[in-house]
């Protein structure tokens, strides 16, 4: 959890807003740092959350987790996080003979035919009760998805993907009240667009979402002190839409990150 | 998992750099030519090149992808990747070696032979006797304090050593090359399976298939038993996404397999990661029509370095470059573990062939405004 993000984005783990959809995108950069913020961040909070992590294993989450103050594993047992590793289980996946359809990992053997399985595996986890040994209850349910985009490069089509995230947002944010943060890599515009590209991805996610994070590179150059800059846009939420936007500079480190507005790096003053 | 080492977890900060070891419940994973990283504990293994090995952030990590765009004609990447393998071959790693244009014995044969300063334990009788010093003084009349300090030992294993230098102008001897235990795929003389029921074409399915049953049969990712000694395989891909391989997205703009490459990929990745792996894949970038295949790819692999060598190109006239041939861009570097990565102070990097070494220097320096002050 990023304290400087929190203040930014104005919402701690006691207060935020509900029924919320996040997306997190980034172009020629790496905004994965984002998604380790709000898995410690929901976690603190006390929500269950769902985790489809299909392009790290759990053993990076946990140690990045640790590093920001949360225990994965501990979480896990007791049934708060519920994860979903995408890379560990994929050779099997792949080998099977018989593919069922309600296979969460379906995807990899039939990529044409949808991300139905993955569906059903996100609304029986969001959809317990918290039935765990000890009975207790977790806050509202939160899914958090590391790298959409990579389902593009398995050879799932756009039209696909955007019908998953509905169906999320509509089961998720709708029904139950609860938040989604996606991330999703773009590569640049082109001038020559591919229609099946991420970029369309992310335009469409764009439309459907409350609050979008963008991070990029410095326009000017690689600086080894500003990693990059984050735009804020804050859209819609409820019936008023906000329209608002905002760039920041940041700096990850090892326990964190820093935001500062443009030009006030430490590094410059 | 990308294979932590336990050990440093436990302690406390990173960027410790006192050897101080704290005594550890389970024991410490220490596999020959391997060692932890400074920043984040995980286990790294060299690719062979010592300058590519402090580029890449000291080295690669075990369970981890290392992508290599191509030169246009094939001659640094190829020799990066022989590089590779010899480091294996030094450090007693096991080799997977696929390729679909050379045969694979043929590459094994060009191995550039390593300079043997220290390396007398590597030779393959391992009952070596001491070296004898003829003319040993018994008492030291300079330095006594040492008197009784133990002798160094010269002919140090060269297991211990991590990143070894190699001469490019004469090949392995064939006994060294033949102690290593070497796996080998050469499209060519595989079968076809048909395969309808798969996403991926035959010659991928195939090898991943057979990567899969070498690591499962030596036992790489953890399956036998622990009384077998650790090891490391070094697997080195050989031109993925050429057309020898079946796949036709290096030759057309609309391929009719456009996500055979990145799904292998992907799922290469995770093999790597459920074992103590590293893999070196050659892809001849340069050739791929679509932008934003790479793009993908790139973002699929951990460590991601491209080549661009100066040869028939109007560069090689240009006195900028007049002591360089050509060239490295460092496109990704991973986060493993942590939230940062190693931040490369300058990305201007070329690369030369010395008459003996292959080395990686920085173009110029860059400017020195930072937070941190940068010695030359």
């Amino acid at each position: 959890m990023f304290p400087e993000l929190n203040s930014i984005l104005n919402s701690t783990p006691d207060s935020f807003k509900s029924s919320d959809f996040i997306l997190v995108s980034d172009r020629r950069a790496d905004a994965s740092f984002l998604i380790h913020h709000y898995l410690s961040f929901y976690l603190r909070a006390g929500c269950k959350v769902c985790f489809l992590g299909l392009v790290q294993s759990f053993s990076h989450y946990s140690a990045v987790g640790q590093r920001l103050g949360v225990s994965l594993a501990q979480a896990r047992e007791k049934g708060q996080l519920v994860f979903l590793e995408g890379l560990k289980e994929s050779f099997g996946v792949l080998l099977q003979d018989t593919s069922q359809e309600t296979q969460p990992l379906s995807y990899l053997r039939s990529p044409g035919a949808g991300l139905e399985g993955l569906f059903r595996f996100v609304e029986s986890c969001v959809r317990q009760s918290g039935d765990g040994n000890a009975g207790e209850s977790w806050g509202p349910p939160v899914l958090l998805i590391d790298d959409l985009s990579v389902l593009l490069s398995l050879g799932v089509s756009v039209g696909a993907i955007l019908d998953f995230t509905l169906y999320c947002q509509a089961t998720v944010c709708s029904e139950l009240q609860g938040n989604m943060v996606i991330l999703v890599r773009c590569e640049e515009e082109d001038a020559d667009d591919d229609e099946e590209g991420s970029n369309l991805l992310q335009r469409g996610l764009v439309h459907q979402c409350n609050l979008a994070l963008h991070v990029e590179g410095l326009p000017t150059g690689y600086c080894r002190d500003i990693h990059g800059q984050m735009e804020v846009w804050w859209r819609q939420r409820g019936e008023t839409i906000y329209n608002q936007r905002k760039i920041f500079h940041f700096k990850v480190h090892d326990k964190g990150a820093s935001f500062f507005a443009r030009g006030t790096s430490s590094a410059v003053l | 998992m990308a294979a932590p080492v336990r050990g440093m977890i436990g302690s406390t900060s990173i960027g410790n750099t006192t050897s101080f070891q704290k005594k550890t419940r389970s024991k410490l994973v220490s596999i020959p030519g391997t060692r932890p990283s400074v920043q984040n504990g995980q286990l790294l293994v060299s690719s062979g090149v010592s300058s590519l090995d402090y580029v890449i952030g000291g080295g690669l990590a075990v369970g981890t992808l290392l992508l290599v765009e191509e030169d246009h004609y094939d001659s640094y990447s190829r020799m990066l990747l022989k590089y590779f393998l010899a480091e294996g071959v030094v450090c007693g790693h096991e080799l997977f070696l696929a390729s679909a244009r050379d045969h694979p014995d043929d590459i094994m044969q060009e191995l550039p032979s390593p300079i043997v300063d220290d390396v007398a334990g590597m030779k393959i009788s391992e009952g070596q006797s001491q070296p004898s010093d003829p003319e040993n003084p018994d008492t030291m009349k300079i330095a006594w304090r040492y008197q009784n300090q133990p002798k160094v030992q010269t002919a140090l294993a060269s297991s211990v050593r991590f990143g070894h230098y190699y001469d490019v102008s004469k090949t392995m001897e064939p006994e060294l090359r033949q102690a290593a235990k070497c796996h080998s795929f050469y499209q060519l003389q595989e079968t076809p399976v048909v395969t309808a029921s798969s996403p991926l074409p035959s010659p991928y399915h195939s090898l991943l298939k057979s990567i899969q049953t070498v690591i499962r049969k030596e036992g790489f990712d953890g399956s036998t038993p622990q009384s077998k000694v650790r090891n490391v395989l070094r697997l080195g891909l050989h031109s993925l996404g050429s057309v020898l391989w079946g796949d036709d997205v290096c030759c057309k703009d609309n391929p009719a397999h456009c996500h055979a490459l990145t799904t292998f990929l992907y799922i290469l990745r995770g093999l790597l990661r459920t074992s103590l792996s590293v893999a070196m894949v050659t892809v001849p970038s340069h050739l791929t029509q679509n932008r934003a295949v790479m793009g993908r790819i790139i973002r699929l692999s951990d460590t991601a370095i491209a080549l661009e060598s100066f040869k028939g190109s109007e560069k090689e006239t240009n006195p900028l470059y007049k002591d360089y041939h050509g060239l490295l861009h460092v496109r990704q570097l991973p986060r493993l573990n942590c939230l940062s990565c190693e931040v490369p102070d300058t990305k201007d990097l070329a690369f030369k062939l010395k008459r003996k070494q292959f080395t990686i220097e920085r173009l110029h320096l860059p400017p020195d405004l930072s937070e941190t002050t940068v010695s030359p």
